[in-house]
């Protein structure tokens, strides 16, 4: 575990979160979150857990950001009601 | 309603924050998880000392959730199936009659569409068998090296939604269909309990593979265990392979099954 390496990746886990509850596209508030995931993923791996690591980029970063953007292309931009 | 919210959520953050002082020091071997509480052994020193000798794994993570913790593992695959198989119920019966698609629809002819078809589907002709070989290296390396079924299923069913990405879900449905998706993630799950209950018939507990080394070829007993994991964590690639599949397949195409995104 190396201290200034998990506060430079935490502060960047909070920016990011912020930024995607921010954001008003959902096409980029799904990719920030993919960053988001792979910030965790590193923070993981950091800290020796590669098993969580390796399981947080397939699922977390890969596969349920594709999830994502699959439903969001089912959206439209104005609500119908 | 916002201001109470915002009160809520600050309450918890505090409450929260201030429990962290509590903790334990990160990697401190005198905290009672990894020491333990008096004269007693932890359950974590257990594992630590007591894993290779009991089954031959180095990865002390697969040996728990495969062996010890095993019982937990074949009910997150199971949790996972069901997952998938709400999505499908709910999007399929939602989406209307299935079209089935034998080619695609609009032929872009301009010189542009076809410039970007050659080089995405050069390139993930060139990925995709890549992504397969290391999604089966990750299962089957799982004993050695960090992953297993959970992760190696992740991957391999990636390659699938890559496939369906970049030309269009009939092509990828045309490999890996929907009677076979969902045969496979079934499949998956009855491997896992297979197991479980091949050990029962056995007269042993449920997944306590000590004793299959009866039935399997030049196995002694701490062999049964490694062996036997390996069997279960390919019932669990079978069953997210085929879920993750499922699951991009029916959102993609809001249960159609017709063209995908």
């Amino acid at each position: 575990m190396i201290v200034p390496f998990d506060i430079i990746i935490l502060i960047f886990l909070v920016i990011t979160a912020v930024i995607s509850l921010r954001v008003r596209d959902l096409l980029s508030a799904t990719m920030i979150l993919g960053v988001y995931s792979f910030l965790i993923c590193l923070l993981w791996a950091e800290m020796g857990a590669v098993d969580v690591a390796f399981t947080e980029a397939a699922v977390g970063a890969g596969v349920s950001t594709v999830f994502m953007i699959a439903t969001i292309y089912h959206t439209r931009r104005r609500s119908s009601d | 309603m916002k201001w109470f919210g915002l009160i809520a959520t600050a309450f918890t953050g505090i409450l929260l924050l201030s429990a962290v002082g509590d903790f334990a020091r990160f990697g401190d071997p005198h905290s009672p998880a990894n020491a333990g509480v008096g004269d007693r052994p932890s359950v974590s020193q257990y594992y630590i000392t007591d894993t290779y000798a009991d089954t031959k794994v180095p990865n002390i993570v697969t040996a728990v959730l495969a062996d010890y913790r095993g019982y937990d593992t074949m009910f997150e695959t199971v949790v996972i199936f069901a997952a998938g198989i709400s999505i499908f119920a709910i999007l399929r019966s939602l989406g209307g009659p299935v079209v089935p698609v034998s080619h695609p629809q609009a032929i872009d002819t301009s010189v542009d569409g076809d410039h970007q078809r050659i080089i995405i589907g050069t390139t993930c002709r060139l990925m995709i068998p890549v992504i397969q070989l290391f999604a089966l290296y990750v299962v089957a390396h799982g004993h050695h090296s960090p992953g297993g079924g959970f992760q190696g299923g992740v991957i391999l069913g990636a390659s699938f939604i890559l496939l369906a990405l970049a030309k269009d879900l009939g092509t990828a449905l045309g490999r890996f269909s929907e009677k076979r998706y969902l045969t496979l993630g079934c499949v998956g799950i009855m491997i896992y309990a297979g197991f479980g209950l091949l050990c029962q018939a056995l007269e042993r507990n449920l997944l306590d593979y000590e004793i299959l080394h009866r039935i399997m070829p030049a196995t002694d007993a701490v062999m049964a265990r490694s062996h036997s994991m390996l069997g279960v964590e390919v019932g669990v690639a079978f069953t997210v392979t085929a879920i993750m599949f499922a699951i991009y397949s029916n959102l993609s195409s809001n249960g159609r099954l017709d063209h995908g995104l």
